[in-house]
């Protein structure tokens, strides 16, 4: 009984950094620098808002009773949520979200392919959704790390404040409690901790392409998959919850 | 928009054994990033299969002004149609 828990919890995890990165990604929507990219921006804002709905309609299978996907998304507080911290900090300007797409992208890359291992055969089957949608994703933030970093001196600034400003936040993608731990052990999760190596190879070898610094020995922040979160969520959670909040249960 | 980037004209194969057809234009500042937008603006409903993107600079088109020289000549040479066969039932178009 004890496991099935934690794999509800564990599935809940992930939702949570799809959803709340989906809705940051979203604020771009009729906001992005022109009208191809809010275009672009806003697809890849719902595919991660379509794998929150993936990862929590199972949980909610998980659950049973009343509980839907909806449960998840829009009737918990900030401490119930569980993303890591790196996926609610504003959206910042257009190099900052490109640049934790970035970093997002090629961490998911790489998760999602060894989510495709899971003996959890729902978990393995959202990863082979996802796979094919973060090799896109990727394939664009790449893109356009190398384009900011080779266009102007103010792209390229740009470029290094965010990276200065996120990598504070990127340990914490690879830092697992024991609940976690213990999934990883039982085949269901991702050993987060064995990606971080070739995570860091491949960052660094892009970041020394387009001469981006990565900080070093800088001190890590955690606390999101405890629900410890930055000031940020609160105020995306009371946007994208407002409805729910207002008309409980209201639907279209 | 900036300046430096450039337009470009989006032709999507529907599917497979399908010509290319136009669709559209967008602006981007290089070929790859053409082919990442033509993907996110003109399949996003599954329209395509393959995408050709053009500079639009690179088309040479035909004027107005051309239309008197280009065609006229053509409407009195009606055998050049194809009108007058009798068409197999096989054949669906022509």
């Amino acid at each position: 009984m004890g496991t099935e828990i934690s794999v509800k919890e564990y599935v809940v995890r992930l939702g949570d950094d799809a959803l709340i990165l989906g809705h940051r990604l979203s604020e771009w929507c009729r906001n992005a620098p022109f009208l191809e990219e809010d275009l672009a921006l806003s697809n890849v804002a719902l595919d991660f808002i379509g794998r929150a709905r993936m990862f929590y309609t199972y949980a909610a299978e998980l659950s049973g009773q009343d509980v839907t996907e909806d449960t998840f998304a829009y009737q918990r507080d900030c401490r119930d949520f569980k993303n890591h911290l790196i996926h609610e900090l504003p959206r910042g300007d257009f190099a900052f979200t490109m640049v934790r797409q970035y970093f997002v992208d090629v961490y998911s890359l790489a998760f999602m392919t060894s989510l495709l291992e899971s003996s959890d055969s729902r978990l393995a089957a959202i990863a082979g959704k996802a796979i094919k949608e973060s090799e896109y994703h990727l394939r664009r933030s790449e893109e356009w790390m190398m384009r900011l970093g080779e266009s102007t001196q103010e792209s390229h600034r740009r470029l290094q404040s965010a990276v200065d400003e996120l990598w504070r936040f990127t340990g914490e993608l690879f830092d697992q409690d024991s609940p976690e731990r213990e999934l990883v052990s039982n085949g269901v999760a991702v050993d987060t901790r064995a990606l971080e190596a070739e995570w860091n190879q491949t960052i660094t070898a892009t970041m020394s392409k387009i001469s981006i610094e990565i900080p070093k020995d800088e001190l890590q922040v955690t606390g999101g998959r405890e629900g410890k979160h930055t000031e940020f969520l609160g105020f995306l959670l009371s946007e994208l919850q407002f409805l729910q909040r207002a008309y409980p249960g209201l639907e279209w | 928009m900036t300046s430096h980037t450039q337009l470009y004209e989006i032709f999507i194969r529907s599917q497979r054994g399908l010509d290319h057809k136009h669709v559209g234009s967008l602006h981007a500042d290089d070929a790859e990033q053409a082919l990442q937008y033509a993907r996110d603006v003109y399949t996003r409903r599954s329209e395509g299969v393959s995408i050709w993107a053009v500079k639009s600079s690179d088309i040479a088109a035909s004027q107005e002004s051309d239309c008197g020289s280009f065609y006229d000549p053509l409407d009195d040479k009606p055998y050049r149609h194809a009108s007058h066969y009798d068409l197999p039932d096989e054949v669906k178009s022509l």
